[in-house]
Formats: structure tokens, sequence, C-alpha cells
């Protein structure tokens, strides 16, 4: 006869199949407990995940908005992977995002009667660029003075936030805007292409995958990627090789920065075509729960954004057709995230019943 | 008298890739000290981790004073009267003595009554504690006197000990022996791990020898000597190890010279005025009890450490004392720290990767920023059939190799890239003796042929077969160096217990 409960075992090795179930799995029970939340709040769960996860996207237009939102997300949670991969813990990929706005929207707004092939690439390299910066900033302070760059890099979030409130209420405010927040709209060239007419789907996801593909070969060709890797995985091994952990800490929080970076200049160069103040509802906190969802593989972050961006179109269907908050899309998210690191348990550890005596 | 207290019968253990206990099948007797040899990897740690509950095995039984004997947690085993004392202590380092026998105990118990039993176990056992005093102030011996001491408060029949003498010096070990015999004495059993020869013939009574999970003999150590042992655990006959003087040169080639570092930190030692030189072809030992400066000192040879107060290092007349690793690799200096998990090498990463971490100019495995994975593959592939490391492939992953395995597959490495010097500390630290002798033979012959040797060890037997000169490293001052041939173990041992007169 068996014990009731499973005991927990270490795993003498970590289990590679676990590694590939653990999102799917995660996502599986995130589903249930979905469900049972939809009931409690007294909707029927098949309808309510219904309308939640397959009537988002059993259009051409709500295939293409999935890819609206995955875009930034997937470019995120590439980019937060270089700094994930070398254990560094920047969660403040929402202030580098907003700082590429700033910087790549400000040439978007000097330039906001320019009509040319060089303003978009611009507006792009000064968007990376801002983001890289913004990212600087906690590397700097990680490795001059050991701060924590997890409340460093989160801090600066606000601090990038209350930047582009006071330069949309004040400096760069539209003066035939009425007086709301915001900025001059961008000019026609500053703006991203459309890759399919009527629809909001942009050039930004031809960068978004051509820039994992980049990920990709660095991860798994280049020293570089190794560096990142044994960094990570053990420090003393890394400064044994003879690697520069200072010198990796800047590259990752500047890599992570400028994916950042180009990700908010794409939302507001893309659907946005201006800046104002709510650019981003919080892609690079949910980029965070992407990133490890795809568990820091470049495939794996593509499907992971598609899921993550799932999330954000359900939450609008619920609110329209259940009449449910929009919050629910962070339930959702939260969750995942929650059912993501219980079953990395797995990877490591194994249950079993004990046989009783 | 000849009463037996445990019977082991038909233990199996299987992990994925090995069975560890292969129907191991032997009786301990009480009131005995009772011996188990092997190599690593033979299958002793599985065995002693099922008796202490940390695994359970596939099948078998065993049996306490004829009892069924289960359990699933240490804390049940010491229930029970098994207690054990591991090699690496599990002591808080910034509690005092007290502190850590009262958190270490799983009844409830006041410092009085603690005091008492105390008073009463010291003197019968001769194991004299200062209760006040902090861990991080004890020598590796008071410290494993602590461990003692906490499973003796809880009155095991049976106390397993894992390679107690591993970290003590030849005085301590004579102490560990007459408290040993006391517990005998008092009709305790003992059940002692050890890869030291020596100690099994003269303190143990009965030898178990295990080689490759299964139980080769068990018999009395009365009629055995140290070779018979050895070639009953190893299953081939071992040669003979010499010094060899003849091939080393009269030039010097790596100078330390007054090196001094202070760190601030009551954990690590201070280096002072570290001087020596080490010729061309000759193997220097480095004797010493750890964290008497050892790694300390190491991270300063290998540039991991470049924040010296004084001193300098000449290697080839370059002053090489501000060279990071990467740069003291590139002029042909190749180093192999103690720790293999996680230092020399990451457990996480295939065979392969691993052997990136350690480039010299010879090695052709990267062409801007790209790694040339076939020459690595190749590199690697020749580390292990030329070191004999036993592994499915190149891709396997570092922490799936024994320890043994893992640290030919290190020092081949390093050996393959052919250094001018190589600096390694404790080679064989915790692996067993067949990888042992061959990782100690490819040391000698990397020597012969022109290579110097810093060799940094606690296991003096090591230091005095393969080295040419020894000096001993006490509290961060390291003794004028002693010709290895010409030496005195009673002097190590005073020099490595800091008395030098």
């Amino acid at each position: 006869m068996n014990s009731l409960f499973p005991s927990i075992v270490s795993r003498s090795q970590s289990s590679g199949l676990m590694n590939f179930f653990v999102p799917i799995i995660s996502i599986v029970l995130t589903l249930i407990t979905g469900s049972i939340i939809f009931v409690l709040l007294g909707f029927d769960p098949v309808y309510a995940l219904y309308t939640f996860f397959i009537s988002p996207i059993s259009s051409t237009y709500g295939i293409s908005e999935l890819f609206v939102k995955a875009t930034p997300l997937a470019l995120i949670a590439i980019g937060l992977s270089y700094c994930f991969k070398n254990n560094i813990y920047n969660i403040g990929a929402e202030g580098q995002l907003t700082m590429g706005a700033i910087f790549g929207g400000g040439i978007g707004i000097l330039f906001h009667d320019t009509n040319a092939f060089w303003l978009l690439p611009l507006m792009i390299f000064a968007g990376a660029i801002g983001g890289a910066l913004w990212g600087l900033i906690p590397a700097i302070l990680k490795t001059k003075f050991n701060t924590n760059e997890i409340l460093t890099s989160l801090m600066l979030v606000y601090v990038s936030l209350f930047i582009l409130d006071y330069l949309v209420v004040g400096p760069w405010k539209d003066p035939f805007g009425y007086s709301f927040p915001k900025s001059r709209p961008f000019s026609e060239s500053g703006r991203m292409p459309l890759l399919f007419d009527g629809l909001r789907v942009h050039f930004g996801l031809i960068i978004t995958l051509f820039l994992i593909f980049v990920s990709w070969f660095i991860f798994s060709k280049t020293i570089f990627g190794f560096q990142l890797k044994v960094s990570g995985y053990s420090p003393k091994a890394a400064r044994y090789a003879g690697f520069n952990q200072t010198t990796l800490v800047f590259f990752a929080f500047a890599i992570c920065g400028a994916f950042a970076g180009i990700a908010g200049l794409a939302e507001v160069s893309g659907p946005i075509g201006l800046l104002y103040r709510d650019i981003s509802p919080n892609y690079g906190f949910t980029a965070i729960i992407v990133a490890f969802l795809g568990r820091l593989h470049p495939i794996g972050i593509i499907f992971a954004s598609l899921v993550i961006a799932l999330t954000y179109l359900g939450a609008e269907d619920a609110q329209l057709f259940l009449q449910i908050p929009s919050a629910v899309g962070f339930i959702f998210q939260g969750l995942v995230l929650f059912y993501l690191l219980g079953a990395e348990l797995l990877i490591n550890y194994k249950l079993t019943y004990k046989k009783l005596l | 008298m000849s009463d037996t207290i445990l019977n082991i019968e038909n233990i199996t253990k299987s992990f994925p890739r090995v069975i560890a206990n292969k129907k191991v099948t032997f009786d301990i007797k009480k009131n005995a000290v009772h011996a188990i040899l092997g190599e690593n990897g033979a299958g002793k740690s599985t065995l002693v981790k099922i008796l202490y509950g940390l695994l359970e095995p596939d099948e078998g039984n065993i049996k306490l004073n004829n009892k069924d004997f289960k359990v699933n947690s240490p804390a049940e085993a010491r229930k029970q009267g098994i207690g054990m004392v591991f090699q690496h202590f599990s002591l808080f380092d910034s509690l005092s003595v007290k502190e850590n026998l009262i958190l270490g105990i799983d009844e409830k118990m006041s410092y009085l009554d603690l005091e008492n039993k105390l008073e009463n176990i010291s003197s019968r056992y001769n194991l004299p504690l200062d209760l006040d005093a902090p861990i991080t102030a004890l020598s590796a011996g008071e410290k494993q006197r602590v461990e003692i001491v906490r499973i003796l408060l809880q009155d095991p029949q049976i106390l397993i000990m894992d390679e107690p003498t591993s970290v003590l010096t030849p005085q301590e070990v004579e102490s560990l022996f007459v408290t040993l015999n006391a517990l005998v004495k008092e009709g305790r059993t003992i059940l002692y791990i050890t890869h030291k020869l020596e100690e099994v013939i003269s303190i143990c009574d009965t030898v178990t020898i295990m080689r490759s999970g299964e139980i080769i003999d068990t018999s009395s150590t009365a009629n055995q000597t140290a070779k018979t042992l050895a070639t009953k655990m190893l299953g081939q006959k071992l040669d003979d190890l010499k010094t060899n003087y003849e091939h080393i040169k009269d030039e010097v080639n790596f100078e330390v010279k007054n090196i001094s570092c202070d760190f601030n930190d009551p954990f690590l030692t201070d280096l002072k005025n570290i001087t020596f030189q080490v010729r061309v072809g000759e193997i220097y030992g480095i004797a010493g009890v750890a964290g008497n400066g050892q790694s300390e000192l190491m991270d300063i040879l290998t540039g991991e450490n470049i924040n010296i107060k004084s001193g300098s290092i000449t290697f080839d007349n370059k002053k090489i004392e501000k060279y990071g690793p990467q740069k003291r690799r590139d002029l042909s200096i190749s180093f192999v720290p103690e720790n293999r998990l996680g230092h020399s090498a990451v457990p996480e990463l295939s065979l392969s990767e691993n052997i990136l971490l350690s480039q010299f100019p010879k090695n052709n495995f990267i062409k801007n920023g790209i790694i040339l994975k076939n020459n690595v593959d190749d590199f690697a592939n020749n580390v292990i059939n030329e070191f004999k490391v036993i592994t499915p492939g190149n891709d396997a992953k570092a922490s799936s190799l024994s320890g043994g395995n893992l640290q030919k597959y290190v020092i081949g490495r390093e050996i393959s890239s052919k250094p001018k010097i190589l600096i390694i500390s404790h080679p064989t630290w915790g692996i067993d003796a067949g990888a042992e002798h061959s990782i100690r033979e490819s040391l000698i012959e990397l020597s012969q042929n022109g290579t110097s040797i810093i060799v940094i060890s606690q296991d003096l037997d090591e230091l005095i077969e393969i080295t040419h000169k020894i000096s001993v490293i006490y509290d961060g001052n390291l003794s004028k160096p002693f010709k290895t041939s010409e030496i005195e173990i009673e002097k190590l041992g005073l020099l490595m217990g800091g008395k030098n007169e």
C-alpha cells in the first residue's frame, strides 16, 4: 500500500523532460484555477474561457492584435534573458522601455515635419541608446557600489515615468493639443510601417524576430554568450576563467536596456504615433514572466510571448462581453508565474509515493 | 561480546545511471570499530546514507539488534541509536559551541542539563570543549569534537564517521583515536568510513571492502597489511612511486617574494611575507591544515585576487603579481583550484563547454568571438581518452561525473596544453584511490617533462609521494622548504600544528 501523500525526492540529475513540461504544466494549472475563479464569479467556465482565450484570436484582426501585443513582450523578454542568464535581476525593463520611447520619440517630435527615409532608423537607434543608458545606471551602481540591482532598476522605472510625465505636460506638449498631456504626432516616415493593410501589426515584429535570431546565435555560438552563462551558473568559475564580470554586467544591462528601448520606441512609433503618459500596459514587467515562461530560450520566449499576449486580449474581451474587470488578465499572468515557480521544483525533484509497510 | 548489532542484507540501491549498491550484505559486530574501505563511487556513501535515513534502499533489509530497522530521516535514525559525523562539518560558524550543541539535538534540553551531560562526556571520552568559544575560533579538530559531542549527547549505539581524519593534524588524529577507543570500551560501535589504509589497520577491528557497489570482502584486520587491503580495494596492483630528483634544473622559473596580504575579514587568513622559489621541473608542495591561508594563497597565485599589500611574483623574468588569470594563462601558467564543482568546472555545463574555461594561446577555440565547436570537442575527446575519464561522451554534464573522473578531466584539460608551470590545490581531494593514483602519476610525468608544479595539499602522504620539496603553511606564514626525501613526519606535524622551535 502506498502512502496518501507523495514525498519529494531529489533527482540525481535535473530532468530535461521536465524542463520542457514545466511551462505546459503551469499553463494547464492556470486554466484550471481560472475556471474555478470563473465559476465562483457565477459564469459558465467553458464560455468564460472561450471568451478569454479563443474568441480574441478567432479573426484575422484578433491575430494581428495578438502579434502587436506579443512583439514588445518578446523583444523585452529576450533582452532580459541576457541579464537573467547572468543571474542579474534587472526588473526595470519598464523604465528602459520608457526611456527608449523618450529618446526615440524625442527625435520623432524634433523632426515632426520631416519626411525622410533616415528618420525611423534614427529613432530606433536613439531608442536603443536611451534604453541602454538607463540600463547602465543600475549596472554602474551594482559594479561600483555593490548595490542590489533589483531595487535600483525598479526605482528607476518610476523616475523614468515621471520624466515622461513632465515632458508630455511640459516642454513637449502638443501646441495644438488643447492642453491634453500628449506630444505632437510623429511624421509619416517616423512611424513603423504596417505589414498588412488594415491591420495594426507592424515592422517592429520583424525587428523583434531578427533580434531573437541574433540572440539565439549569441547565446549558443559565441564566447560572449558562454561567458554570460558561466558567470550566471558560477561566478567563481567565471573568475577562474578570467572573464571580466564587470564588463559582463555592463553588457547584459546595456543590451537588455537597448532591446527594451527599441520595444518602447516601436510602441510609440507603431500603434500609438506620439508620446503620452500611458505608452505601455506594464510590458516591461510582464516580460519578466514571458522570459521565465520561455525558460530564457529564444523559441520558448516566442511561444510564451504569444500566451501572455493572449491574456491581455482576453482581459479586454472579458471586460466587454462578461463585464469582468480587465484586471482578470493580470490574475492570469500572476497565476502563470505562480505555478511556473512552483513547478520548477519538478526539474530537480520528483514526487514519489513511499510504500507503507 | 561478539554479538551482531547490525545486519545488512541484500541492500540494493540504483540511480538512473548506476547501481550504487548491489546486494550489499554484511554484519557489523557490537563493540568494535568496523571500517568500510573503498574508492569513491564504490558505494560507501550511498550505504551510509541509507543507514542514516537520507536515502531509501530499493531492496533489502537492515536489522538493528535483530529488529527490522527502517528510517526515513536522520532524526529517526538518531532516535533509533545511529549517529553520524560527516566529513564536512555542519556547524553554524557565527554561533558558539554551546549554541551549536543545543541546536543540533532533537529533544528539548536546558543549558544546565547540557552542561552537566557535557562534563560527563568530555571527561569520559577525552573531548575537551570550550562551550563559549565561537565556532570560527576553532581548529578543524575542535570542530570535529563539537560534532562528535553533539551526536554523543543523544547516546547513540552506532556512530558513523565519514573520513574523520582528512582535516586533522597527526596529533589531532592520535587524540581522536583515544576517543574512539573509549567509545568502544563503553560498548558502542563505530562504523569508520575511510580510504586511509594505515588507519584501518591501526584502529579498526573488522574491515568491509567495497568496489563498484559490491562487497569484496569482510574480514578481521588482524592479518592484513596496507598492501593487501589496497589490492582488494582497487582490484589491481599499484606501482610504487618514487621521487626522482635528476630531471630538475637549477634554473628558478617561478619566484614568490615577500607576499603579504591583509583581508580585514575574520573568515580569511592574512598572508605574511610568503616567499618561495620553484625550479624548472620541480614539484613544490605546500602542506598545512585547512584554513591556514591555503585558499588565500591560491587566489593570489592564480591571479583571481590581485590586491596584495606588498611583494612580487616573478615568472620567466616577468613581474606577474598584477596579472589576472587569463594574462597568466597567456604566459603558459595553468591552475586547478581545490573545488571542482563551481570553480574549476561548471557542473551545469557539458564536458566540452568546460574546456572553454581555461584557454591557452595555442588552443584554437575561438575565432572572431565565435566558438569553434569542432576544435573544442576534439580537445575534450582527447582529454577523455588520454586521461581515461569514464563518461558517456563529451556532451555529458560535468555534474554527472564522479569526483575522481571530473578531477581527472579538469587536470587533463590543464596538462594537455603543456603548461610551463601548473599550480594545483588539493589534486586528489575526495576522490577514489584509482583516480588518485593516476593523477599523481600524471603530475610526476609532467614534471619530468620540464613543467614546474606547485601543489597545495592537506594530504601529507600525497605530498611525500610526489613532491621534491615541502613547506608548511601555518596561520599565513610559510616555513622554509624541506627536501622531501630527507623529511621527518614528526617535524612536519609540529609545523602544521604551529610549533616551530
